[in-house]
């Protein structure tokens, strides 16, 4: 880290070698340890939260890390700020560091059983820390929902525009049809609604959790056979010949909702059932996250990246182009059709004016965002973007000045994205750390 | 009767269009680019107008100036050229310049971001109300037959295909052109040649948003309404004219923005209007099923990458 360098000052230095110091601290802590640390934090705050807020003069716990508190009310930065440090970053440190042995001799243990199993405890802990910190306030569980969906719309355009190397603009069209779709199902059958009347089965509530999945993968389809409208025509040439085609798709679909009495037309549709609750949604994410990496990095998925680094190079190699387009294109507009049905359902409403340039802007923010050709890459775009979104609320519209603004720079010092072309090993992130190094 | 009524408000319509989409056309045809800020560079350049002819008729209230309308007209025109051909050089240099060698993906999201801040720029500036531009020209009707037309609309066509002339002569005619031309034609070879690269590339986003304000001082005159959002309302579509009329075909981005003028105007006719964009958009997605390279287009090269 450069400490050694005589040409930093000696301050520097000094901090310099602390930062060394804590790195080499913490380099023997697995995901595992930090996923404890995270969760002791979050039950911590769920426990004492309101009390810490209490003495540290807020009214209650700050909702979004104390982003949202500080810009509301500078006066209050301070506590914010210490609140973080109490019940966040003191406790995960503190927990992931002493508890690094233990957590390492888990994570062997869990590996030596199968990768699966290991998998599965770390999802665990990622879900029962999302449960708990989204149980303090309806506010935080719709954030935490929304950015998982957002993984999910992110990720699927990244299939297209980073992992095929296209430019696809109809994302917002294929979440709108998979909404609509999903929700006219769950709608005409299982609610007494104003508009389609009474359901056409009456199921007990409990049943719906089962019949949600046909509604979503319903959503899904319908939104792939979209696709296949945009993809006939448009990979027969290549060039930019596809951003166009979407983008008129996109424009048409809304269009048509617009003019679709049946399904509320341009004032929307309500009254989908409440069946997207966070472990729904979760689910759906990590089935997402796990497929389509399992999809970039099957032989379909290498073909897709030679078919974008080279097109004439990959035909000559028996790659068949067009199939290979075609298949990856239908499959990422399923997945946006499904987190459309998703959106749709945590929302509880959804009309077609939300599926507009805006929207396309934000997912194409997200996804340039994290990183083109990653998985990785794409969930922290997701999550980075909505934090930041969500962080800067308080300040209004000019939101929209900074956001843009942060945005070119990324673009500038990192053309294509903070994480891109990397691969998203899941062995390489649960497995245990070695001991820490004696500085 | 009405067939003709109807003929000249596309005309009129058309010609927002067509000077829009040059401008998306010249920067797609000389960088290869995407400029997705273009839309709102249109807006931008509609408040300059509608700033400039406000002062200028202020100026003129209150008796410091004397200036004949037409002559404010004039020099609202020429100075919100003027000044958002500025603009338009300095989405350049900000958005698209540090990004030369980057994905042309990449150029055009930080174009699109750049359209996102001037957007909330002008909102955070001006307001959400939105503003009424003044009223530059008495407004005369003739009737035709059972047509009507005012002078509003004569001058505006008329200016319009005036200054696409131009354009069509500049690009033609001048040395300047004929640099852009060759840059069209290979932007890495042709700069080794001696052509300035970075100012061919100002030359092209300032000519570009120099119609657009054009066009946006012209939507002033003739619905004397702007807001903040007009820009993604009519930016987008002239983007897709821009691309159906053919890379880089100044005159295939002028017919198209015509054309999509007529199609809108008449499927608004025949149809409710609330199909217009249905309509008019899904037209868009044949012609370009049958004619992918729009109408004056080349088919593209095979290295030609996003």
């Amino acid at each position: 880290m450069g400490v050694e360098s005589g040409a930093i000052p000696v301050k520097a230095g000094r901090m310099g070698s602390l930062v060394s110091k804590a790195r080499a601290w913490y380099s023997g802590v697995p995901l595992l340890g930090w996923l404890l640390g995270v969760l002791v934090a979050v039950a911590l705050e769920h426990i004492l939260g309101r009390r810490v807020a209490r003495a540290l003069g807020m009214s209650k716990e700050p909702v979004l890390f104390g982003f949202v508190t500080m810009l509301r009310d500078p006066a209050l930065l301070p506590s914010a700020v210490l609140y973080v440090l109490l019940i966040y970053l003191l406790p995960i440190a503190a927990v992931a560091r002493l508890t690094a042995q233990l957590t390492n001799r888990l994570a062997a243990t869990l590996l030596s059983l199968s990768s699966g199993v290991s998998s599965a405890v770390h999802l665990g802990l990622i879900y029962g820390a999302l449960h708990l910190w989204s149980d303090l306030s309806d506010y935080r569980l719709l954030l935490v929902r929304l950015t998982l969906i957002a993984i999910m719309v992110t990720l699927s355009l990244n299939l297209v525009n980073g992992y095929m190397g296209e430019f696809s603009c109809s994302h917002p069209g294929f979440m709108a049809l998979g909404a609509y779709t999903a929700s006219v199902f769950t709608v005409i059958l299982f609610v007494d609604d104003r508009v389609f009347g009474a359901p056409l089965l009456a199921l007990p509530p409990l049943l719906g959790q089962f019949v949600f999945p046909i509604a979503l993968i319903l959503g899904g389809v319908v939104a792939a056979l979209g696709a296949l409208l945009v993809a006939v025509p448009s990979f027969r040439t290549r060039g930019d010949y596809l951003a166009i085609v979407s983008l008129a798709f996109m424009f048409i679909v809304k269009s048509l909702i617009e003019n679709l009495e049946i399904v509320g037309g341009p004032r929307g549709l309500q009254g989908q059932p409440d069946w997207a609750n966070l472990p729904t949604v979760f689910l759906w994410a990590v089935a997402c996250i796990w497929i389509i990496n399992n999809f970039v990095r099957s032989t379909l998925g290498k073909a897709l990246n030679a078919v974008r680094d080279g097109e004439m190079a990959a035909n000559a190699m028996t790659v068949d182009t067009r199939r290979t387009k075609m298949v990856a294109f239908l499959f990422a507009a399923f997945w946006a059709g499904v987190a459309g049905g998703l959106f749709a359902h945590v929302l509880r409403y959804v009309n077609p004016g939300t599926f507009d340039l805006k929207k396309l802007a934000e997912v194409l923010a997200m996804v340039y965002l994290g990183g083109l050709n990653s998985v990785m890459g794409s969930i922290v775009g997701a999550v980075g973007f909505n934090l930041l979104s969500e962080a800067l609320r308080p300040l209004q519209i000019i939101k929209w000045m900074i956001i843009p603004v942060l945005l070119i720079l990324v673009m500038i010092f990192r053309p294509t994205g903070l994480i891109a072309f990397r691969e998203f090993d899941v062995q390489e992130l649960i497995r245990p750390k070695g001991e820490p190094q004696q500085h | 009767m009405i067939f003709f009524q109807n003929l000249v408000n596309a005309l009129q319509l058309g010609s927002f269009y067509a000077l829009i989409a040059l401008g998306y056309s010249m920067v797609y045809g000389v960088l290869m680019l995407f400029n997705f800020a273009h839309g709102d560079v249109f807006m931008v350049g509609a408040y300059i107008g509608f700033l400039v002819s406000t002062g200028l008729l202020t100026l003129a209230n209150l008796g410091a100036v004397a200036l004949p309308t037409w002559l404010i007209l004039a020099l609202t025109i020429i100075l919100a050229m003027f000044l958002t051909s500025f603009v338009g050089m300095l989405v350049e240099r900000v958005g698209y310049r540090p990004l030369r060698g980057a994905p042309r993906a990449s150029a055009a999201i930080s174009g699109l971001m750049i359209g996102i801040f001037l957007e909330t720029f002008v909102l955070w500036l001006g307001g959400p109300k939105r503003r009424s531009f003044p009223a530059l020209i008495e407004s005369t009707t003739y009737e035709l037959g059972g047509v009507i037309v005012t002078n509003k609309k004569i001058v505006i066509v008329l200016v319009s295909m005036l200054l696409m002339l131009a354009l069509h002569l500049f690009v033609r005619r001048t040395k300047w052109g004929m640099a852009m031309r060759a840059m069209a034609y290979d932007y890495v070879v042709v700069p080794l040649m001696g052509v300035p690269l970075n100012t061919i590339a100002a030359l092209t986003f300032g000519l570009g948003s120099a119609l657009a304000a054009a066009a946006g001082v012209f939507f002033g005159i003739a619905y004397p309404v702007l807001d903040p959002y007009m820009g993604i309302r009519y930016g987008w579509k002239a983007f897709v004219a821009a691309i159906l009329g053919g890379r880089g075909s100044v005159l295939g981005a002028a017919l198209a923005g015509f054309m999509l003028g007529f199609i809108e105007i008449f499927v608004a006719w025949i149809f409710p209007s609330t199909w217009r964009d249905l309509i008019a958009y899904s037209i868009i997605l044949l012609i370009l099923t049958l004619r992918p390279h729009g109408f004056f287009g080349e088919p593209y090269s095979a290295q030609l990458r996003l």
